[in-house]
């Protein structure tokens, strides 16, 4: 009895000429996941308010069937230059320049004042407490005070999007220069490099990715600055846009630009990221 | 007066509430011109701090060093440091790290005579070929490498280096040590060494320092190394010499002033 049982024995499930091998899916299957399954999360979620509404249940929101059929006028005005029915591209236009000034303000001011700040150690204690209070004042809370001051409403909300984008540049960048490692550092003092090489070849580069981590959150919280400050300034751009829809009760006109500020918001992120890549150094 | 010399310095650290740390005390270390010092001793016996003495990184707080006569006031490129971690910039190729420092030292030099000086130490430590990479793109032993033909290109009296293999693994090395040895053999520049290896003090150096541990470190014994130049480390290995004061360092270092483990 034992000398059977003492043989080691392989009982395989099935034949072992049958191929042993796991198949593996295809390299572009990965691909093709990748695209598939956001198209089936979205479609699922289209199906579910198509539903909702079509039983009552969404208020004022209307299915996504009749947002389909409502903007089609929006989408082929999307050019139209009118002075009382500016197509969608010519409102985005607006707050798009609206953000282009501001944030180029805000990003030479923010980085020249970082370089300075992280620099000169007693110009971080000097302003770091303030920085860190006016950070946290919400965007829209400055609108009021730009407005008073400058009693237009286009300026306004430039400096509202100037406020809220410098921040995070600001403080970035003086974080990118205090980090400046310590080896750096030694290397410039012992071959006693000139202030203008410390700062162009070792300062600005070694800071050149907080930099960028600065610019990229602000570009997101200037994008967002200016829809809520144009829904208060009214005039022409795609905040405005969202609420005078509200206003007049097209719910497809909002959806539609809601839409959009999404798309935009998520170009204009890739946007930075890119050009980052490009000027930063890969370490 | 020798070329390097270091009289009664001592280092001390301004603590918390008053609590002063001396690191250092009444250090005394006299380099000829072309000598290849090494410095050795146990982590945290103020080696370091004896480098940076001199190379004006961290200056002494009493006592003198001069070199060359000239009293150590700051960092300068007379006495260019090869530190542990490479520090050479990320974003610069190769060339561009050595040519930084060559620019910022040998400003009589023209832009030709700078390029020549630049390649002429990319081929000393055989790096031509990946010039234009960048650091991020090379090995460990070739960073070091870098490391070591910026510092030589600069052409300092004085050439410091800071555990300079500390980094690599140990037949990376052993190739760089020989490296080094033959560059040195070749120049004969002044050379003070840390070190944490015994048998690469032996190889390349003149005399060995062994310190004693901190607090109030100081040189404990001077080691002569008798090898005639040129050296090669496997007759180096076989002389009869060479495991008497290797085991005499070692008595020094987990006998004598073996560091206590931290509890």
């Amino acid at each position: 009895m034992t000398a059977t049982r003492d043989r080691a024995t392989v009982s395989p499930s099935r034949p072992l000429s049958a191929t042993a091998e796991k198949q593996l899916p295809p390299a572009w299957f990965g691909r093709v996941e990748a695209v598939l399954y956001p198209t089936l999360a979205i479609v699922a979620v289209g199906a579910a308010w198509e539903a909702l509404a079509g039983g009552g249940l969404t208020g004022q929101l209307p299915a996504p069937s009749r947002v389909f059929a409502d903007v089609q006028p929006l989408v082929r005005g999307f050019f139209n230059n009118d002075e009382n029915d500016k197509g969608v591209f010519w409102q985005l236009a607006a707050s798009l320049g609206r953000v282009a000034l501001g944030y180029s303000l805000a990003a030479v001011v923010g980085v020249s004042l970082g370089i300075l700040v992280g620099a000169l150690r007693p110009l971080r204690l000097a302003f770091d407490p303030l920085f860190q209070v006016l950070r946290t004042i919400p965007p829209l809370a400055w609108l009021p005070i730009a407005l008073a001051t400058v009693s237009q409403a286009n300026p306004s909300a430039i400096f509202v999007i100037f406020i809220t984008a410098i921040w995070p540049i600001l403080i970035n960048t003086a974080v990118g220069v205090r980090q400046t490692p310590q080896d750096y550092r030694n290397v410039a003092a012992v071959l006693n490099l000139s202030k203008t090489a410390y700062f162009f070849k070792i300062l600005l580069p070694s800071a050149a990715s907080y930099i960028f981590t600065g610019l990229r959150i602000a570009i997101g919280l200037a994008w967002l600055a200016i829809v809520a400050a144009e829904m208060l300034t009214g005039g022409v751009g795609i905040g405005f846009f969202i609420w005078d829809g509200y206003n007049s009760s097209r719910m497809a006109d909002i959806l539609f630009a809601l839409v959009i500020v999404g798309a935009v918001g998520f170009l204009l992120d890739r946007l930075v990221l890119w050009a980052g890549r490009v000027l930063v150094a890969a370490e | 007066m020798a070329f390097l010399e270091i009289q009664n310095a001592c280092k001390v650290y301004p603590g918390r509430g008053g609590q002063r740390y001396e690191a250092l005390r009444d250090v005394n270390l006299s380099v000829r011109e072309g000598e290849f010092v090494t410095l050795i001793g146990h982590s945290g016996c103020g080696k370091s701090t004896v480098l940076n003495m001199v190379a004006g990184l961290g200056l002494a707080t009493s006592g003198r060093v001069t070199v060359d006569g000239r009293p150590v006031t700051g960092p300068g490129p007379e006495r260019m440091v090869v530190f542990q971690n490479h520090a050479l910039l990320p974003w610069l190729t190769v060339r561009q790290n050595i040519a930084l420092a060559v620019d910022a030292v040998h400003r009589s030099l023209g832009t030709a005579e700078r390029a020549e000086l630049v390649e002429e130490h990319l081929q000393l430590v055989g790096l031509g070929a990946a010039a234009d990479r960048k650091p991020g793109q090379i090995s460990g032993g070739m960073r070091q490498r870098v490391g070591i033909a910026r510092a030589l290109a600069v052409r300092p009296q004085v050439l410091l280096l800071d555990e300079p293999f500390g980094a690599l693994d140990a037949l990376t090395r052993g190739r760089l040590q020989e490296e080094l040895l033959r560059i040195w053999e070749a120049h004969r520049i002044t050379v003070l060494m840390i070190t944490h290896d015994v048998d690469e003090a032996l190889l390349l150096s003149d005399r060995i320092v062994l310190m004693t541990n901190g607090p109030a470190a100081t040189v404990g014994e001077i080691v002569e190394v008798p090898f005639a130049h040129p050296r090669r480390r496997g007759e180096v290995i076989d002389s009869p010499p060479y495991y008497q004061l290797r085991n005499q360092i070692l008595h020094f270092l987990y006998e004598r002033y073996a560091n206590p483990i931290a509890g």
